[in-house]
């Protein structure tokens, strides 16, 4: 029993639990209604494009990179999507949905071959195509936006759809978290990622491949984030050249509260959609309870630094536990 | 005696390689592709318009970018020794907003300007002692911390902005070095950019950041306090970005919540620029002073010919991901020649 308690308190995934359902205690004493279905819907639905990028990011960093340029990439592929809707009213919402996923492949796959044969560190590339994509994304624009009646109903109802009774955007997040998940759980390459991350020479030596990895995992963010693109610009009803700046920020943010760590090869999914919901929590749960708009970015800030803090003080004691245990 | 004859058969090779691998060597060397760069901005842009080449626009055009390259300055430290600050311009406006409320308060010049470094020294110590005490990576403190010391100046100054300072303290960010046109701000980063370079590589706790970057556990086994080193470089970024907070509030002479956004990664992207390794080790401080001039004199150049904001964006991420491909696609061209060599 003892012993039970202890691997449960030993696992970061439960801490993460905990931590959002201390959050949400604390909500529901000052805001009894939060936790009605309709906001729990609402706040899911928020969340969504967060974990599917979050997970994708989550890649990047498990081989111990990072991509700085997601916001960029999702505003791309956003505008060229809406821009081909716009011009192309009849064009099926299908095929404007999976040019929006090839665009972002092919942006992330640029960040990718970059990153793997060019040889240029992940930060220092995606720094700098950070702001290509942006400033492309601009330069295609022309700086116009595209606004809701320019888009068609069609394309604005791909999140806003309801499947099953849930909305679109939610199904496609649980559709891309068990993709993911089988990709990274059961498939070999899936596996190579988290080799890749732990320790490069050893992975050579079996046979990883660290060009492909680090090139695969890029384009995969990629395609992701164009996803995220469409998603973005049809549920705001807008493709504006400043969608998603500062986005990468907050997918880093959801990596780490679920325990990836930075350096890479060790973390997992669950964590990651944990920490994304867990952002969004704080977020839909600021304005419920009346605190001025003005507040929330210090208390988001002190919200996620106390987390992660709380966190690592959690793994030091377990740590110390196992040691401990091992010395008897 | 085996050994010295082939230590003089290498010091022959390498006198013996022709003109073009010389000229390879050196090209590969990031330094010498900056300079190069440089040259070539001030040989396009003073072609390309008449106002270009003129002193007192040379001079003034520095007040755009002089605070950023303030910040720039410690972020090599920390950079080299594989931390990040992401949480600089957060910091700035934070001591930014202190410096107001103390002006609105009443306080005279020296204890504003006191204020304001002391602020950025705190914050930096703040994020030092997360990263180093608890051992948590610095880019994930420093992305807590970003929102967190934003969002305390957004939380007091909503809305508004002090705009009330007394009139002595618009010399840091406005005033000239006696009569002449050379902006304070400028003397203050040269003067800086000297002691941080003797710092760095004329110090003993330089050569200790270097061994630190090159591998921290080796650093630790001979006994270079890495926490300590790592500490002190977090505390050094809170302060320049307390200098920066006390030249950019007294130059645009208001503090607002949203004062500097994203100053951060233009900070980073001068000292990647200037040549200091992401993954730690490499670099100089003469790198980043020419990554300084040769990026704000291309934007000063491009806004002189008309260009949009946004292409000169786009030329900075070019110039990012050149400046380390054409070395790195030199270096493969070398190497293929040594191998056709060797094969002939």
């Amino acid at each position: 029993m003892k012993n039970k308690l202890e691997k449960i308190l030993q696992n970061r995934e439960l801490n993460l639990v905990f931590l959002i359902l201390i959050l949400l205690v604390v909500v529901t004493m000052r805001a009894p209604d939060f936790l009605e279905l309709k906001n729990v819907e609402r706040i899911v639905n928020d969340t969504a494009i967060l974990i599917m990028v979050a997970s994708g990011q989550f890649l990047v960093i498990l081989t111990g990179g990072i991509d700085l340029s997601v916001g960029a990439i999702i505003a791309f592929s956003g505008m060229a999507a809406s821009m081909v809707n716009q011009y192309n009213p009849e064009m099926p919402v299908s095929l404007i949905l999976l040019f929006g996923i090839l665009v972002g492949t092919a942006l992330g796959a640029f960040n990718g071959a970059c990153v793997a044969y060019g040889k240029i560190p992940p930060v220092i590339t995606t720094l700098g195509t950070m702001s290509i994509f942006r400033g492309l994304t601009f330069t295609m624009s022309n700086g116009q936006w595209v606004t809701a009646h320019e888009m068609t109903n069609a394309y604005m109802d791909i999140p806003k759809g309801r499947m099953l009774l849930i909305p679109n955007l939610t199904v496609w997040a649980i559709l891309i978290f068990i993709i993911m998940f089988y990709f990274i759980r059961f498939t070999r390459h899936g596996r190579e990622i988290y080799a890749i991350g732990g320790n490069k020479i050893a992975a050579h030596f079996v046979g990883v491949s660290e060009k492909k990895v680090s090139f695969m995992v890029f384009t995969i963010l990629g395609a992701l984030c164009g996803v995220a693109g469409v998603m973005w610009t049809a549920r705001y009803a807008a493709a504006v050249n400043e969608t998603a700046a500062g986005f990468e920020l907050q997918t880093i943010a959801a990596c780490v509260l679920g325990g990836v760590s930075m350096a890479g090869g060790s973390g997992a999914l669950t964590g990651v959609v944990l920490g994304a919901l867990f952002l969004g929590i704080i977020n839909n749960a600021l304005p419920v309870v009346n605190l001025s708009p003005f507040y929330q970015m210090a208390i988001q800030g002190f919200v996620v630094l106390a987390a992660i803090v709380a966190n690592v003080l959690m793994e030091q004691r377990n740590e110390k536990k196992i040691l401990s245990g091992r010395r008897q | 005696m085996s050994k010295k004859l082939e230590n003089v058969n290498q010091t022959r090779l390498i006198n013996d390689s022709g003109l073009l691998d010389k000229i390879i060597e050196n090209a590969t060397k990031w330094e010498f592709i900056l300079v190069f760069l440089f040259v070539g901005v001030i040989i396009f842009f003073s072609n390309a318009s008449p106002y270009f080449l003129d002193y007192f626009n040379m001079m003034n055009t520095t007040f755009n970018f002089m605070e950023k390259a303030i910040m720039a300055l410690p972020m090599i430290f920390a950079i080299m020794c594989g931390d990040i600050d992401i949480s600089i311009a957060s910091t700035l406006a934070l001591s930014s907003f202190a410096m107001g409320l103390a002006s609105s308060m009443g306080a005279g010049t020296p204890e504003i300007v006191a204020i304001g470094l002391s602020v950025g020294v705190a914050a930096g110590v703040f994020n030092g002692l997360l990263v180093t005490g608890l051992k948590i990576p610095a880019i994930a403190v420093t992305l807590g911390s970003q929102s967190l010391f934003r969002g305390i100046s957004q939380a007091f100054l909503e809305d508004q902005a002090f705009t009330d300072y007394p009139e002595s303290f618009g010399y840091f960010g406005q005033g000239y070095a006696g009569d002449s046109l050379i902006p304070f701000e400028l003397v203050l980063f040269l003067v800086l950019a000297l002691i941080m370079g003797f710092i760095l590589h004329k110090t003993s706790y330089g050569r200790k950041v270097y061994a630190i970057g090159n591998s921290s556990t080796a650093a630790r086994f001979s006994g270079v306090p890495v926490n300590r080193i790592r500490f002190t470089n977090l505390v050094l970024n809170g302060l320049f970005a307390g200098i920066a907070a006390v030249l950019l509030t007294s130059r645009i002479g208001s503090t607002r919540p949203n004062i500097a956004v994203g100053w951060d990664m233009e900070a980073i992207t001068l000292v990647v620029l200037g040549g200091v390794s992401i993954s730690g080790g490499k670099g100089n401080i003469f790198g980043v002073i020419v990554a300084v001039f040769l990026l704000g004199y291309l934007k000063f150049g491009m806004g002189l010919l008309n260009f949009s904001a946004k292409s000169m964006i786009i030329t900075t991420g070019f110039l990012l991901i050149g400046a380390v491909l054409i070395p790195e696609l030199l270096n493969r061209l070398k190497a293929k020649q040594k191998l056709m060599k060797q094969q002939a």
